[in-house]
């Protein structure tokens, strides 16, 4: 159930605003893809262009193409809601539905796909909770509201939530950038262990973080604020962080530039 | 592997660190106060924080001080004077109201007619009470979901170039006194409402409620009005409620493969709920203390009419409009009581709107 993304001529925009151009790049099923790269870059646009969130924000659009499996997410037809019932999402601040239980926020997403029996939803939401590394933590408390947990454990109840309707892939926008270094941990571990069932995409601001989980790394740089960022390098982690092709991207990961 | 840095913040950090022989000449401070950051050779290397400061700090929490104890004198007195005031309003109706009561004829509660000028004096509030609450209830049944809609059509549905206009005109409108409102449903819309309460009962008349021997003057009619008067204010406060929904809640739905009326069932009315309960409350309030719009549509009737669409009826606000000016002495006591009756019923009803929102206190959204 992983899946290979194939992003081709990827141009995205905020109204007027180029905003990242012309992205190639491949990334390998059930492999942790990093998005690496000073603010501002766009790679955060790239993350969300690939479950199509990025056209959520009024007056943005996207040019070229992302090849699910060889599918054209922006292909004509396309139902923007089921690409992302297939792409999965986890943003930067973890934000549990307040109103839900813990239950209720794993089961979120299954009922919006018209799951309602209870033995089913039950099955599903310790499968997701134990996949999420969560389940010995709150399992005595699943009708508690969802808001209550630490800020480690709802980053981790929102990992359940997009992992309960089993997509193909995973994309995390600095799902850490929240967090103290220990739920940090925790989660960069649960990150390891899904890349087994998940592809993942992951955006950090935290270069060590993407030395740890990833396999590959994508370096994003803009030449000065208000240019569009690009995609500078793009090779397996261990390559990125020791002996980078690109000047560039010596100098983002040594610490010399931004 | 070269060292990497925890992130690109403290990378540039630590290049400052290392280049730090050159002194930081964009300290924007430059004082001694300015923290640990300056690195100055005036300056003892061990915090200098912890001995530059009080000075200067104890002579400025005096002064603050001061203001936080007029603030806070002046808030509490705010508070206490409220306060007073209902009690000395509780204590005027009641007052008013005894003696009033203390020559009633009839069961002030049960009864169903209002003769105070007469002698004995014989009145109750039955009729009124039922009046008030029934039109309340169809204003609110027919004003609620309008209110929402408009809310989220506006926040959730509405292109931005068209959601900005839209807004500001609701709250524009919410700002005209209802009076206003209900004078344009009583001259234009009830004149024209007999078709459709002939409608209503022609084809839901097997329903009790809706069953007609003439349609007219009626509940159905006042609740109406009232609908059209207490529409912009609740509108607009849910407008701002909705708005109050956290984008990331609304993305996380999105993300889910949400479609936007499942969005809005997931994030956005749940977290909304307790704010649009209590712009219903207040839509309530108004509609039951709505007196000239009623006045001038029921006929003011002593009567609990089960025949909603038939000429009948009158509320606790509207009889008080209606009676004050030739009531005598009993009377305007007999009417201070029935405004007692709607006091109390207002209270109850807040009362129990606050009980639902806090019944679910912990998942309001507010601790989040």
């Amino acid at each position: 159930m992983a899946t290979r993304i194939e992003v081709t001529g990827l141009t995205a925009y905020y109204g007027k605003f180029k905003a990242v151009s012309d992205v190639n790049l491949t990334i390998e099923p059930k492999h942790v893809t990093a998005f690496i790269g000073p603010s501002g870059c766009g790679k955060s646009t790239v993350l969300r262009t690939l479950n199509r969130m990025h056209e959520v924000l009024p007056g943005a659009r996207v040019e070229g193409s992302v090849l699910l499996d060889g599918e054209d997410l922006y292909g004509a037809g396309m139902d923007p809601v089921n690409v992302r019932r297939t792409v999965g999402m986890v943003f930067q601040r973890p934000n549990p539905f307040p109103t839900m239980s813990i239950y209720e926020n794993v089961i979120a997403g299954l009922k919006l796909n018209g799951i309602r029996k209870k033995a089913l939803l039950d099955e599903r939401v310790e499968e997701s909770l134990r996949g999420a590394n969560l389940w010995d933590e709150v399992k005595d408390r699943l009708n508690r509201p969802g808001a209550g947990l630490s800020g480690g454990q709802q980053q981790r109840l929102c990992i359940a939530r997009a992992i309960a309707v089993e997509p193909q892939v995973l994309l995390m926008d600095e799902p850490c950038s929240a967090l103290d270094p220990i739920s940090t941990l925790a989660i960069e571990d649960l990150i390891n262990k899904l890349k087994s069932s998940f592809t993942i995409v992951i955006v950090t601001h935290n270069m060590q973080q993407a030395s740890r989980v990833s396999d590959s790394t994508a370096f994003f740089s803009l030449e000065k604020t208000g240019d569009p960022g690009r995609l500078v390098e793009f090779d397996k982690t261990s390559k990125i962080f020791t002996n980078p092709t690109e000047k560039r991207t010596e100098d983002y990961v040594s610490g010399r530039f931004g | 592997m070269t060292t990497e840095p925890d992130s690109s913040a403290q990378s540039a950090e630590q290049r400052g660190a290392a280049s730090a022989t050159v002194p930081p000449t964009d300290d924007p401070v430059g004082a001694p106060a300015s923290g640990p950051t300056s690195t100055g050779s005036d300056q003892p290397d061990h915090d200098p924080v912890a001995f530059t400061r009080p000075a200067p700090t104890t002579t400025g929490k005096a002064a603050v001080g001061k203001a936080d104890v007029a603030f806070k004198n002046l808030t509490r007195a705010a508070g206490l004077g409220l306060l007073a005031l209902i009690v000395a309003i509780a204590l005027f109706l009641v007052l008013r109201a005894t003696h009033a009561l203390g020559e009633n004829d009839g069961n002030f509660l049960s009864t169903q007619e209002w003769f105070p000028n007469q002698d004995p004096p014989k009145f109750g509030v039955a009729a009124l009470l039922f009046g008030t609450i029934v039109t309340a209830a169809i204003a609110m049944i027919i004003a609620m979901p309008v209110a929402v809609g408009i809310a989220l059509f506006i926040t959730v549905y509405a292109p931005r170039r068209l959601s900005s206009p839209l807004g500001y005109i609701v709250d524009l409108l919410a700002a005209v006194p209802s009076v206003v409102y209900g004078l344009w449903g009583l001259l234009v819309l009830a004149p024209h409402m007999k078709g459709i309460q002939l409608w209503l009962s022609d084809y839901l008349g097997w329903i009790p409620l809706f069953s007609a021997d003439s349609v007219g003057r009626s509940f159905f009619v006042a609740g109406v009005v009232l609908a059209i008067m207490i529409l912009p204010i609740v509108a607009a406060l849910s407008r701002e409620v909705f708005l109050q929904v956290p984008t990331a809640h609304r993305e996380a739905a999105l993300a889910l493969g949400a479609t936007r009326w499942e969005m809005i069932r997931t994030a956005v009315l749940p977290y909304g709920k307790p704010g649009v309960i209590s712009a219903s409350m207040l839509g309530l309030g108004r509609a039951m203390g709505e007196t000239i719009a009623v006045a001038l549509v029921l006929p003011a009737s002593f009567k609990i009419s089960w025949n909603w669409l038939e000429p009948a009826g009158n509320t606790i606000a509207a009889n008080v409009a209606n009676g004050w000016g030739e009531a005598n002495d009993i009377g305007r006591g007999a009417l201070i009581a029935s405004g007692l009756v709607l006091f109390v019923v207002t209270m109850i009803v807040n009362i129990i709107a606050r009980a639902i929102v806090a019944r679910r206190r912990d998942f309001s959204g507010s601790s989040a």
